[in-house]
């Protein structure tokens, strides 16, 4: 199934840097980055499981905030991109 | 059920593959073309020259996904495979199986059954939409031919006339492959089967298509815990996945030959895009090549009902589905090996 999911930081402080730059590479383990804090992840159930632990792990639950939300496996009519860098599709033919 | 997953393919000229955390990311000049988290793959399979770093062979080996190379005409060059897994048990009985007779022969026989079975109905399907009337009695003879020889295989046969009537089988099949050509049909003529090299257009595709498509199969056999280089209909050779020939039998005529008829027959490839070499050899240029695995990897995603399971598979997992049922039977949970016959 998709998900999207999109975070919000606290960077005041280098360990909120530190902390935004981490859980970006853990998104980007699971999917794709489609604008500076959203991403678009394929996963099942237990990897979705396995990705949640591991953001809330790192993320400080008084100042950041991480939103998720459930496209599912019929996911491609349910988005629309207009604009530059139009990303690819992870389940159509991926071809360089 | 084991999920469908991507395959990405790289055609780029000097591309270069390495990995970043969890991720497979591919840059062409420097640049960044496409970053893919390893989850959703399950084969990356590059074409022609290019560069891929030793940590990402060892994210691929750790996760099953197989690496493999080919020249960008399609000649296999070489995998990266990660350390032995399966079931040793199911290996060992696979070994004794294809040393004894009757066991191999039985099923050597199933699976040129199977493949006489795919390509008749191929021819069939083909006969009944053909306007030209002669074609259609040539094509509707040669698929006569192909029940006579599978007929022949019900009595007790050795595994070298077996080998045999395949052969022929295969000679009658190709013979009227000509005609199932529709379109196009001045630029694209097949007159025999020729392979290493191909000497037409039509033998481009289909050993090219016929190359990706062992591949899956060799990755499909090794994902249940088979060895690949263990067959039974074709002998073993060193460096020859064997066992990955004999699965692909009943999937040429309905995976790859149908795919390389459509493409011509829909004008989706032009006679434009080939080039020859001074071998003689006709090979397929650059964006040939891209339309084909384009629509290879598209016919995966289609759905079929699978007709010994009864259950929707996508055609992308059939190579996996007759793994699994090829290991049962090897292992001893099933009484026969339900091949895969197309209807």
């Amino acid at each position: 199934m998709m998900v999207l999911i999109t975070y919000d930081v606290n960077t005041e402080n280098a360990a909120g840097r530190k902390r935004l730059r981490n859980i970006a590479k853990k998104c980007e383990d699971y999917g794709q980055r489609v604008q500076l804090s959203v991403f678009e992840c394929i996963v099942d159930p237990q990897q979705l499981v396995v990705l949640k632990n591991q953001l809330t792990s790192i993320m400080d639950e008084r100042t950041d905030s991480i939103r998720i939300y459930y496209l599912g496996s019929n996911w491609e009519r349910r988005v629309e991109h207009i604009g530059a860098k139009p990303g690819y599709n992870p389940e159509g033919t991926l071809m360089v | 059920m084991k999920k469908l997953l991507n395959t990405l393919y790289v055609t780029s000229k000097d591309a270069y593959l390495h990995q970043q955390g969890e991720t497979v990311v591919v840059k062409v000049d420097g640049q960044e073309k496409i970053r893919v988290p390893i989850h959703n793959l399950e084969n990356i399979v590059c074409f022609g020259p290019m560069t891929c770093s030793t940590p990402l062979m060892e994210l691929c080996g750790a996760r099953n996904v197989y690496l493999a190379f080919f020249s960008e005409f399609g000649k296999f060059y070489a995998r990266v495979e990660g350390p032995v897994h399966g079931n040793v048990l199911l290996r060992k009985q696979q070994f004794a199986g294809a040393s004894r007779d009757p066991f191999r022969t039985d099923l050597a026989r199933t699976f040129v059954l199977a493949k006489l079975a795919n390509c008749r109905n191929v021819l069939l399907r083909a006969a009944r939409e053909h306007h030209d009337e002669t074609a259609r009695v040539d094509i509707q003879h040669a698929a006569s031919e192909l029940s006579e020889s599978a007929r022949n295989l019900l009595e007790p046969v050795s595994l070298d006339v077996l080998r045999g009537i395949e052969g022929e089988a295969a000679k009658s099949y190709f013979s009227v492959f000509n005609h199932l050509i529709v379109a196009q049909k001045e630029d694209f003529v097949f007159n025999a089967r020729s392979r290493r090299p191909p000497l037409d257009k039509v033998n481009a595709m289909l050993s090219f298509v016929y190359a990706v498509l062992a591949n899956d199969v060799r990755s499909a056999l090794e994902g249940v815990g088979l060895d690949p280089a263990v067959g039974f209909l074709h002998a073993d050779r060193p460096g020859r996945p064997s066992l990955a020939l004999d699965l692909m039998e009943e999937f040429r005529p309905y995976l790859a030959d149908r795919l390389v008829l459509s493409l011509i027959n829909r004008q989706q490839v032009k006679p434009g895009g080939f080039e020859n070499s001074a071998s003689g050899a006709i090979l397929m240029n650059d964006e040939t090549r891209k339309t084909l695995l384009s629509a290879y990897q598209e016919r995966k995603r289609e759905q079929i009902q699978h007709p010994f399971l009864n259950e929707s598979v996508p055609l992308g997992l059939l190579a996996h589905v007759q793994a699994m049922l090829l290991a049962r039977y090897i292992r001893g949970d099933l009484d026969a090996y339900p091949a895969f016959c197309w209807r």
